[in-house]
């Protein structure tokens, strides 16, 4: 009954987030600092764990290929595939859920307990709206170009891990790399991304918008909006690659 | 003027208020009182509409807010200056901005107008050189002060104060207490106070209602509290030990 009622209650507040603004310019001021704040932010957890999270799908996939008859480009192509069908769209904004969600949600959270939402209600202003509509417009703004750039320095660190260690020579890589490209694969997974970045932004908002009580309550929001929408991106996940690659 | 014409209001079972008709007059600090549990906080919520009642209306100067539509309802709320408990003042804006804020989602003010009249209300509430600091930058009675600022910015018709002296020391208290009762008169406005700080009430009390149980106990102002003869008035007023002696005096 809670996950009916928890539902009704997100989808209600969608409502009011996604009323007409008050003041688009001030509305556009939010959105660009909420992409500093949320997305510029993150650009160096994201580059760290792609250059690493490609490099040791690379390595990986050469452990395991050892017939003869598959050839050694298999392992830049599949390097690619993963990282552009799945690592980036997916697994970053796994990631993001974690360092952007709680962000959202502590943040919402401690206005709600600080009287500081009611602050904003007794000027007559729409709080959800101001609130959170620009972190969700920023976010489906700035994360797929993190994913974007993810995809790049995923496969460089492919491509780096597969030269040092030897396993597999530049040309063969960057052949890999190449074979086989569909553009289609990356507007599926930005199409992924888009929607994950609306997941994030808006479950991390719901739950810090209806935070109740103190900081122990605020923690709480924020554990929750990170395990909500951590399952939220795995379900939409499923769908999405059902209904866009099959 | 503001209206509260039997208001009923409960949570789940828990009826919390049970029939308040009182009236807020204009130009006078309006002070609830009452000891915590009693039903002020959830009245002021009503009042505001932050928390819709039960059953009953409430009237801005005529203007039943039940009927509102959501633009209309608004309108009013921009004519509304809210001191919370805690200031509730914006974290991630400097002083200025706080103050500039409602006048920025408002009114078509310039910059320049803008930081002209955030100054004069921050002068009003005696504070200078503090426009550029943060909010966890300031004192407790700082806060309460910007708030104030950022409340009569708009020249509002309206002015609720919720606990607003809670965690100052006596002596700031006291300063807050003036500057709201000295804004009320100075521009003529309906001033609710919500409170369970006796010294607010001596000092600023020119209507109190008192709430008991939910329930509007007793009425009148400062100079009549002393002389009641209200038992559960009295017991609220003569809790502690230095007020018990001086009404043995």
């Amino acid at each position: 009954m809670k996950i009916i009622s928890d539902t009704g209650r997100y989808l209600l507040l969608m409502w009011l987030v996604l009323r007409k603004p008050d003041k688009k310019n001030i509305y556009k001021n939010q959105v660009i600092l909420e992409i500093d704040h949320l997305g510029v932010d993150s650009l160096g957890i994201v580059t760290i764990i792609s250059v690493f999270i490609g490099a040791v799908i690379t390595i990986q996939t050469a452990f395991n290929i050892d017939s003869p008859i598959v050839p050694l480009y298999t392992i830049g192509f599949a390097t690619r595939q993963s990282v552009i069908l799945e690592f980036s769209p997916t697994i970053v904004s796994l990631i993001l859920a974690g360092k952007v969600g709680s962000r959202i949600a502590s943040e919402i959270g401690t206005m709600r307990v600080t009287e500081q939402i009611d602050a904003l209600e007794i000027m007559g202003i729409n709080s959800a709206s101001f609130l959170i509509l620009p972190k969700i417009a920023a976010s489906m703004i700035i994360n797929p170009i993190l994913v974007v750039i993810s995809m790049f320095l995923g496969v460089f660190g492919g491509w780096l891990s597969g030269v040092l260690t030897g396993v597999v020579s530049s040309n063969e890589l960057i052949y890999g790399f190449q074979y086989e490209f569909h553009p289609y694969d990356v507007f599926y997974a930005l199409i992924k991304t888009v929607v994950f970045a609306f997941l994030i932004a808006s479950i991390s908002g719901f739950h810090g918008y209806n935070t109740q009580g103190g900081a122990l309550e605020v923690g709480q929001a924020s554990t929750r909006a990170v395990v909500h929408s951590s399952i939220a991106i795995i379900i939409f996940n499923l769908i999405l690659t059902q209904l866009l690659l099959i | 003027m503001i209206q509260a014409e039997h208001i009923y209001k409960s949570f789940r079972e828990h009826l919390v208020l049970e029939d308040i008709n009182v009236t807020f007059t204009k130009g006078k600090t309006n002070l609830i009182i009452g000891q915590s549990g009693s039903g002020k906080t959830v009245l002021m919520k009503c009042l505001v509409g932050l928390l819709p009642v039960d059953e009953g209306t409430i009237s801005y100067d005529g203007r039943l807010i039940s009927q509102l539509t959501f633009h209309e309802m608004k309108m009013i709320r921009q004519e509304i200056g809210m001191l919370f408990q805690g200031g509730a003042l914006f974290d991630s804006m400097t002083v200025e901005e706080n103050v500039s804020f409602p006048l920025t989602m408002f009114s078509k003010m310039s910059p320049e107008e803008k930081k002209e009249r955030a100054n004069f209300c921050l002068q009003r509430v005696n504070l200078l050189n503090t426009n550029n600091l943060y909010p966890s930058e300031l004192s407790g009675g700082m806060k309460k002060r910007v708030a104030i600022a950022r409340a009569i910015a708009m020249n509002p018709s309206y002015l609720f104060c919720d606990e607003h002296n809670s965690g100052l020391d006596p002596q700031t208290a006291n300063v807050i207490d003036n500057l709201i009762s000295e804004i009320t008169k100075e521009y003529n406005i309906t001033t609710i106070v919500n409170t369970h700080d006796m010294n607010s009430v001596m000092e600023i009390g020119d209507q109190i209602a008192f709430l008991y149980h939910g329930r509007l106990w007793w009425e009148g102002n400062r100079d009549d509290i002393l002389h009641t003869d209200n038992k559960e008035l009295n017991q609220f007023v003569y809790s502690t030990e230095l007020t018990r002696r001086l009404k043995k005096q």
